[in-house]
This record gives C-alpha cells, sequence and structure tokens, in this order.
C-alpha cells in the first residue's frame, strides 16, 4: 500500500517532500553547507544572501543569543555573485532538494544584475532578501519598507529572469499586507516573511560599549515568532501566492501555529541553536504527530477558518 | 550567552611570539574547546583554551586582534564567551600528542588531564627554531624537535611520530599547522590508530549558526574544532581549503 506524505508541500511549481525550508544565513555560506542542511532532513535550502561584489560583513561580535532572543549583525558577508554562482550550481546539483538563491543589493539594477548572473545555476526560486536591518548605515532603510521600492524591484527582476520569485519582507512596517499586495501584483511567485525584527541593541554594562560591533542587529529567534505569526495571518488574508512563514520556529507545535496563520512551509533558523542539527526532522515528525493525532490529512486543512 | 569580564592576572612570554595570559574567570572547558574573546570596540576572536584554575589563553601576535591582546597587561580586563565546541577525548591508556606552533598549548592542558588519569602521554612538540618553541609540558617523555636542530632533535614532528608508533599506542591527539594535520591523518591510517585534530576557521557567531566556519559542510565551531580521523577522511576542504570572512573559498 502506497502510505502518503502527509508532509508534502508545493510551493509554486516546486515540490518539498515537507515544509521545513533552511532560513538564508544558517549555515548555507557555499554548497558544502546547503548539502549538510539537506542531508539533515530539510525539505529545501536557501543560501546566504549574496550581492553584486564581495563583502567582508561587520567585524565580530556578530551574532549573540541569550534566552529566547538570536541577534546578528553579520553585515550580508558573502564572496560576490561571479563566486556565488558555482556554488549555487553545485548545491542544485548535490542537495537532492530544491534550493533558493538569496540574493540582496544596493539598488534594483543590482538586483537584475545579481539575478541574472544567479539564475544561470537553476535554483528553484530566487529570494530577494529586501528586509536586512543591518546594513541601514550603508545601504538605508530596506527596500521592503516602502511598497513602491520593493515592488519595482520583484517587477525588474521579474522582466529579467525566469526563475521563480520569493519576495523576503521586513516585519518593521506598519502595514505588512500593503507591500505583500504589491509584490504580489509586480509579479512575486511567493512571500518569506520575515526577516528578523527591530533592528536591537545590547550594551555590555561593564565595558560601556553596545555588545554587537555594528551597535544594532536584528532580532530573531522564539521571542519573534508572535509578530512573525502576526504578520504571515496579515499577509495570508490580502494575497493569494504562497508564504513561508519564519521567525522562531522551533517545535511542530510552532510549524502548526504558522500553517494555521496561513503559511504553506516554514523557514528554520534558530532551532538549530535551541534543538540542534536534528531539528528539521524533529519539527517534522511533531507534524506529522499532530496531524495525525487531530484528524488532518493535509497540511492546508491546518489554516484557520476566516 | 553573553560575554564575562575577565581580570588579566598573570602575563608569560612563551616564546618571541606568543604569550599566555591568566585569567580571573572559572571556566569549565575541556581541552580542545575555545572563547571567543571579545576586546570591546575592536573585536571578538576565537582561541583555545589552554588550562583552567586559572584559566589560561595563549595567544599569538600575528595581526591587529592579537596585537591588542599583546599590549595587554596584569590588571587589565577582557571580555569572553564560552566555551564553545567540543574538545579533546581521552582514550585508553597510552597516547601521543603532537603539537606544532600555539598548538601546544591545548596540548598540554589534555596532557595535564591525562595525566590525573593516569593515561601514559608521549608529548611530541615541535618549531620552526628554538625562538618559537612553546613552554614544555611535565610530560614523562618529551620529545622536543625544531626544523634547523637548534634545540631538541632536527626535523618535522610528524617524522618522530613515526618512530614513536613503533610502540602500540591508543589514540594520538594533534594540533597545529593543518598541513602538519593532514600528516598526522595519513601517518596514523597507515599505522592503523585512532586520531583527533583541532581545525581552525574563520569564525563569526562561534555556536553554529552563520556557517563561516564550514570545513566541507562540518562546522568547525559547533561540530569541531576538535574531529576524529575517521571525520576528516574524505573530507573535501581538510588540508585544502578554508573561507575567508567574505564566505570566499580559498586554498590553504
Ligand atoms: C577554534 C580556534 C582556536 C584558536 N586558538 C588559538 C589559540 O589558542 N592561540 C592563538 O594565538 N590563535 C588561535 N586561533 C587563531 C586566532 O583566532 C587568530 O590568530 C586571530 O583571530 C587573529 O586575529 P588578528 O586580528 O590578530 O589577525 P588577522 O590579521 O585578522 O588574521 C591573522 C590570521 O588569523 C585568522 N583569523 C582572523 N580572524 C579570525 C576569526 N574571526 N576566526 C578564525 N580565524 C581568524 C586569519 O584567517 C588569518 O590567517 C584560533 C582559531 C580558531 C578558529
Ligand atoms: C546569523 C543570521 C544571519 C542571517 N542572514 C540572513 C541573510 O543573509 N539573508 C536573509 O534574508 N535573512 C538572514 N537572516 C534572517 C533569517 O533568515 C530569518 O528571517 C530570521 O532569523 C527569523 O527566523 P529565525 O527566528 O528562525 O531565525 C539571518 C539571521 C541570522 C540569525
Ligand atoms: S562560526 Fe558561525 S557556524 Fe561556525
Amino acid at each position: 500500500m502506497l502510505v502518503k506524505n502527509l508532509l508534502a508541500t508545493r510551493l509554486g511549481k516546486s515540490e518539498l517532500r515537507n515544509p521545513t525550508i533552511l532560513n538564508s544565513g544558517y549555515l548555507g555560506v557555499n554548497s558544502d553547507a546547503l548539502i549538510r542542511a539537506a542531508k539533515m532532513g530539510a525539505g529545501a535550502v536557501t543560501s546566504k544572501s549574496c550581492g553584486q561584489k564581495p563583502r567582508k560583513g561587520h567585524p565580530n561580535p556578530t551574532v549573540l543569543q541569550f534566552g529566547d532572543v538570536i541577534m546578528n549583525a553579520v553585515g550580508l558577508s558573502n564572496p560576490g555573485a561571479d563566486e556565488e554562482v558555482p556554488e549555487i550550481l553545485r548545491a542544485v546539483q548535490g542537495a537532492g532538494v530544491p534550493v533558493i538563491a538569496s540574493i540582496f543589493a544596493e539598488s534594483a539594477e543590482g538586483y537584475v544584475e545579481v539575478a541574472g548572473k544567479i539564475s544561470k545555476a537553476r535554483p528553484a526560486f530566487i529570494e530577494l532578501n529586501m528586509s536586512c536591518p543591518n546594513v541601514q548605515l550603508e545601504m538605508g532603510i530596506p527596500f521592503a519598507c516602502d511598497s513602491r521600492s520593493a515592488a519595482q524591484i520583484v517587477e525588474m527582476v521579474k522582466d529579467t529572469v525566469k526563475t521563480p520569485i520569493i519576495a523576503k519582507l521586513s516585519p518593521n512596517v506598519p502595514d505588512i499586507a500593503s507591500i505583500a499586495k504589491s509584490v504580489e501584483e509586480a509579479g512575486a511567485d511567493a512571500i518569506n516573511a520575515i526577516n528578523t525584527v527591530g533592528p536591537g541593541m545590547v550594551i555590555d554594562v561593564e565595558a560601556k560599549k553596545p555588545v554587537l560591533a555594528n551597535k544594532v542587529g536584528g532580532i530573531s529567534g522564539p521571542a519573534v515568532r508572535p509578530i512573525a505569526v502576526r504578520c504571515v495571518w496579515e499577509i495570508s488574508r490580502a494575497v493569494e501566492i504562497p508564504v513561508i512563514g519564519t521567525g522562531g520556529i522551533l517545535t511542530g507545535r510552532d510549524a502548526v501555529e504558522m500553517f494555521m496563520a496561513g503559511a504553506s512551509a516554514v523557514g528554520i533558523g534558530s532551532a538549530l541553536h535551541y534543538r540542534g542539527n536534528e531539528s528539521f526532522k524533529l519539527i517534522c515528525s511533531e507534524i506529522e504527530e499532530f496531524m495525525k493525532k487531530n484528524g488532518y490529512s493535509k497540511l492546508g486543512e491546518l489554516r484557520l477558518e476566516e | 550567552m553573553l560575554h564575562q569580564k575577565a581580570l588579566i592576572t598573570k602575563v608569560e612570554q612563551e616564546n618571541f611570539k606568543v604569550k599566555t595570559f591568566h585569567l580571573d574567570l572559572e571556566l569549565d572547558a575541556e581541552p580542545g574547546q575555545f572563547v571567543m574573546v571579545w576586546i570591546p570596540g575592536l573585536d571578538e576572536k576565537p582561541f583555545c583554551v589552554a588550562g583552567v584554575k586559572p584559566l589560561r589563553l595563549s595567544v599569538a601576535k600575528v595581526g591587529p586582534f592579537s596585537e591588542k591582546m599583546h599590549e595587554l597587561k596584569k590588571g587589565d580586563f577582557i571580555w569572553m564567551r564560552g566555551p564553545f565546541g567540543k574538545g579533546f577525548e581521552l582514550k585508553g591508556k597510552k597516547v601521543i600528542m603532537v603539537g606544532g606552533g600555539y598548538g601546544v598549548a591545548p596540548l598540554r592542558f589534555l596532557e595535564e588531564n591525562a595525566r590525573k588519569k593516569d593515561i601514559d602521554a608521549i608529548f611530541i612538540m615541535g618549531a620552526k627554531t628554538c625562538t618559537e618553541l612553546m613552554k614544555k609540558p611535565k610530560a614523562k617523555i618529551l620529545n622536543v624537535c625544531t626544523d634547523d636542530g637548534s634545540e631538541g632533535m632536527r626535523g618535522l614532528v610528524t617524522e618522530h611520530l613515526e618512530v614513536a608508533l613503533k610502540e602500540k599506542v591508543d589514540c594520538v591527539y594533534a594540533c597545529g599547522p593543518e598541513r602538519m594535520l593532514v600528516k598526522v591523518l595519513e601517518i596514523c591510517e597507515k599505522a592503523k590508530v585512532e586520531c583527533q585534530f583541532s581545525l581552525e576557521r574563520y569564525m563569526k557567531c562561534g555556536f553554529g549558526l552563520c556557517g563561516q566556519c564550514s570545513c566541507g559542510g562540518l562546522m568547525v565551531c559547533k561540530d569541531g574544532p576538535v574531529f576524529t580521523g575517521k571525520e576528516l577522511r574524505g573530507n573535501s576542504d581538510f588540508g585544502k581549503k578554508r573561507l575567508d570572512a567574505s564566505g570566499k573559498g580559498i586554498e590553504i
């Protein structure tokens, strides 16, 4: 008898063996690390955001963890699009799961250039990171904080590449649903919400200095989950395209909560710290257990009724 | 885990480029584990724990951060978080330690622990020349060598390892330049003896999130920095490639 995969997930044209997706910026600096994450059980893997030119990122400390908070100001370190293309290609060939290539740039034209290069490696999606709060001194307020800028980038990239596009949005806006609507109208194939919250700041009172070298950094981890759930709920009521729910998901229960809010898949990142390398497998088996216990036969049935 | 402030209680000059800092901080660390040392306003970098009670770090002067460390004196403070990573695991009754450069520091700590557990250790340490030798451990059997023969025996630590392995031992522990580690792995595989290595890669988070320290997909900060020979066999980056701060692969 054929056993039905309760976790089968469809994201646009891609079939995922399960709905857990490795978040951008976690592990995925190169093909080896992406393939490793796929082996850990992820249904899809997202690469670290890549830009036009190599960037070292901010000096250390760049990542902090305390209690339910992870804070980072890595500062978009990446080897540049030309180095990234062969890495994405190797990951696409070796991961055995869909590879999402995350990109960023300082201008709409920059996104077009990077997307053009990266599309040659044939990732399943290109994710437009328009929402990093850790480079504001250099790059200004993230594009995802303004409907028009966000839509313009999506539109220009869609005009250049055939690869399906995910727009990654920022929670740090008064009305995320309207931004989601704009990127949908501009042609985005999916939305990922949320990028990190804030930014926030931690001061070491003994040193009398901010701990992060960048002084401020985006907040993630279980502390931001209620914000992420609310954002995904607002977005999924406003758009038809699928939403990847990201932010502080540690357990199957947390993932189910995201599906109830309207997500089609979930981004997994901070779980790797709190629950280790088994996170993807644990979360998947916990979702499955919940579904069986409560009589759900597919993920879509989890969504809240209006 | 956030940073703790630590008072420097003593600074020892090990050789012309390495200083060992004694710190007034209780840290429950194993040999092979590391801490992220933060100098507020400058940077934060990984260093192996070179001993506990008192906590010690041996720092080679190689660039801006370590130069700043070398300016610090008794009575100054540094900040740190950790310990991070997986340390060495002592095994059997007779072992060999092979250290090159400041890699000798964590192995001295391991050798102290071995002695407490009545494990016999043969300690092989080397440097290019006598002025680069680290302070010697109290090991019963100590082989010192320099490339130029200016102190101890002339030759590489790996040559002495081959000789020492004529006797049966339970495990070989190595820390030092990666080219040396590659050679040690080769020798141990030929002699069919277990081995453990401490690796270094550029680190950002230090606790397994950012991927920066990837060595063929293994995260050196969390899966290591100590790996067994088995884990490293066939690793595409070991001895070959490291990532720079941007994530670009660079030949070793
Ligand atoms: C797990 C681990 C344990 C280490 N233990 C020791 C130790 O016990 N004693 C010691 O002297 N050194 C140790 N190092 C190396 C030490 O971290 C570097 O020497 C130090 O960061 C150099 O900084 P700098 O500014 O002085 O020099 P730079 O000019 O910045 O760099 C010199 C060299 O250090 C490496 N380096 C620089 N930044 C980092 C970083 N963030 N992470 C890793 N490597 C870096 C560079 O690749 C370069 O090869 C260890 C490294 C790792 C990864
Ligand atoms: C260390 C670190 C690096 C990150 N780098 C990126 C990045 O390069 N691009 C991106 O879109 N998001 C990045 N993020 C944000 C995550 O992808 C994710 O949106 C956010 O952390 C919320 O999920 P989490 O709580 O599971 O971490 C990063 C997060 C962390 C902690
Ligand atoms: S330094 Fe971030 S994963 Fe190892």
